[in-house]
């Protein structure tokens, strides 16, 4: 039985996010962080490997500097890392990205007691579209949302987060999880870990790595694969100054409340 | 062909985005010269209960998949059922709400039919015309980019925030089809509802091939959570509390909630307070919680970080109130009010009572 994590590098938009001149996001000014349901979704996976002594492995695709990512959650206690990485797969949208990261999961082997984590979504795309796409592919059974996970053997118990409630499901392995931070706590790297996470192994899958699955096609990977292009990007205008009022007394109330009669909010 | 729009119902309960799909798709239908088209699954009467509330709001058509086994959702029943359609009666655009169950269904369809999916969208286009009035209004794009658009082009112009609304992003699928896009709900205007039009409606069932084996999950039960549901996105006054009441979190929930009450509107939160215990996370307002457009949003002691604004900055009226001059709330605020919410909140309270009275 073996964990395997997608995790993804992201910009961390929680500080001050910069945009260029042209419109585009300046990720240089950014920090990196590891995203942040991803965690979470490694975390679930260190905690089976607890229960189990199964193995986890971190995959993640991204530019050669991801490697520090991997290391970092290697010091928290993955056993392996894989790094997706070639110029073919720059561009890709969550289909194509889906593929690649389908495929390089199929080359690594997905065996019948398995379980695939994810986080819900990253917080650079926000569209929690990989994970579902990554089961179809894969073609195993999918449950997204997971606020609460029990595995037992093969079967897989999950409380799946509703707006107003949840569900309970119960499906087998191999599956496809996504993981939300209700899920748990994660651990940080210990000093063990960190001391050891050089040792570990970091495979880098690059294209010629996969280019024999037929997932992986000049037509279904990287810019030119993507069914979804950016057809525009812009900044929304900056709304007109409001109005500062000035202290913070009776007088003061009283002006606001005056000022939303005016506008008829009151 | 047609505009579709996944009509989600959990329990036998029609949800109530839905209808802002529908009239969204009954828009970009009529400017296409087509038909608006709803598709449904369900277990057995779902068509006879909802079809014709989807004719009221703009469908013309209620497409009907009728089984036990749908119930209740299943991502692998749901989307075998729906996939097959979709690839006998072939629709341009499908639309599905961007609940937490169409965030699990679309992208896992959009994979099966090998198209592309653009999620949590705010704005969507097939008029060019439309788009570049739309640019002019929301962005600072300069206008001869505006003019250059291609007036001919087609396809559904699907808009969405990105990075917490600092930049928003039009994303096309121009190779494949059905276009597909999840709507965040919330964000598209209800019409009105048409008696004439819940009539014509056409329902038309039909027919899939589903059995036991298709479906590898088991939903063992379904869990509404017992508590008192708060309605953001339909209240028109919206009360936030943030981490600037932590040194008094009774009295700061109270005093919210007694301004929302004047205005019969609801208490929500920043993801601080959220996080923190204070409100339950059906409260939350902003980019991981429910964006909301009130008439008025109050802000008291919320900093007003980028994920926090991206859920509350269309408000047609904004106060906040914070102890910070810096604050990024007042970037967005109409008014700003710079002390401390608990001297100034029960004055705003006194006054506001005053003002109703001498009405």
């Amino acid at each position: 039985m073996k964990a395997i994590v997608c995790v993804k590098q992201v910009p961390d938009t929680s500080g001050k996010v910069a945009v260029n001149p042209d419109g585009t996001l300046n990720r240089a000014s950014m920090a990196t962080i590891i995203n942040p349901d991803d965690k979470n979704a490694v975390e679930a996976a260190l905690k089976l490997k607890d229960a189990t002594g199964c193995k986890v492995v971190v995959i993640t695709m991204g530019p050669p500097p991801a490697q520090g990512m991997l290391r970092e959650l290697m010091a928290m206690g993955a056993d392996e890392g894989i790094l997706v990485s070639a110029r073919e797969f720059g561009g890709s949208d969550t289909f194509a990205t889906s593929q690649i990261l389908a495929a390089a999961i199929k080359k690594y082997g997905v065996d019948a007691d398995d379980v695939v984590f994810c986080g819900r979504q990253a917080i650079d795309g926000d569209t929690a579209q990989v994970g579902s796409q990554i089961a179809e592919k894969l073609d195993i059974p999918q449950v997204s949302y997971a606020a609460d996970v029990k595995i037992e053997g093969t079967t897989v118990t999950v409380k799946r987060a509703l707006e107003d409630g949840y569900m309970s499901i119960e499906t087998q392995t191999p599956c496809l999880l996504t993981c939300i931070k209700e899920l748990n706590e994660p651990r940080y790297m210990s000093i063990k870990g960190i001391m050891g996470c050089y040792d570990k192994p970091i495979a880098v899958y690059d294209y010629n790595t996969l280019k024999d699955d037929p997932l992986i096609d000049p037509t279904t990977i990287g810019l030119k694969g993507s069914p979804t292009n950016i057809f525009k990007s812009f900044t929304p205008p900056q709304k007109g100054q409001g109005k500062m009022l000035e202290g913070a007394d009776k007088a003061t109330c009283d002006e606001l409340v005056a000022e939303l009669q005016k506008k008829h909010i009151i | 062909s047609g505009v579709w729009v996944f009509c989600e119902q959990r329990q036998g309960e029609l949800q109530p985005t839905v209808l802002e799909l529908i009239s969204e798709a009954r828009k970009l239908a009529d400017d296409m010269g087509t038909e608006v088209c709803g598709l449904l699954l369900g277990g057995k009467g779902v068509g006879e209960k909802m079809a014709k509330e989807l004719g009221a709001y703009g469908a013309d058509k209620v497409l009907v998949c009728e089984s036990d086994l749908l119930e209740t959702y299943t991502t692998d029943a749901y989307a075998k059922v729906l996939c097959d359609t979709v690839m006998a009666k072939k629709p341009e655009i499908l639309l599905i709400a961007a609940t937490n169950i169409g965030r699990d269904l679309g992208p896992r369809c959009a994979a099966r039919l090998h198209t592309g999916l653009t999620a949590d969208c705010t704005h969507l286009d097939v008029d060019v015309e439309k788009y570049a009035a739309f640019l002019q209004d929301a962005s600072t794009l300069p206008q001869a980019q505006i003019d250059a658009l291609n007036r001919e082009d087609r396809n559904l112009k699907m808009t969405r925030p990105a990075f917490g609304g600092h930049l928003m992003a039009t994303i096309i699928c121009p190779r494949f089809r059905p276009q597909m896009a999840t709507v965040r709900p919330g964000v598209l205007k209800k019409g009105e509802y048409n008696e004439a039009k819940a009539n014509a409606v056409v329902v038309e069932p039909v027919a899939f091939e589903l059995s036991e084996a298709d479906i590898k999950t088991k939903v063992l039960e379904v869990v509404k959570e017992a508590k008192e549901l708060v309605d953001l996105t339909g209240a028109e006054v919206v009360v936030s509390v943030g981490r600037g009441i932590s040194k008094d979190v009774e009295t700061g929930i109270k005093l919210a909630e007694e301004l929302a009450d004047l205005f019969g509107g609801v208490v929500g939160g920043s993801r601080a307070a959220i996080d923190s215990g204070w409100l339950s996370a059906d409260h939350q307002v902003g980019q991981t919680g429910k964006t909301v457009h009130p008439k008025l949003y109050v802000a008291l002691g919320i900093s007003g970080a980028i994920q926090h604004k991206a859920g509350m900055q269309d408000s047609e009226c904004i106060v906040a109130v914070n102890k910070s001059d810096s604050a990024p709330i007042f970037d967005v605020a109409d008014y700003g009010i710079c002390g401390d919410l608990f001297k100034v909140v029960p004055m705003m309270i006194d006054a506001i009572k005053a003002a109703k009275e001498s009405k």
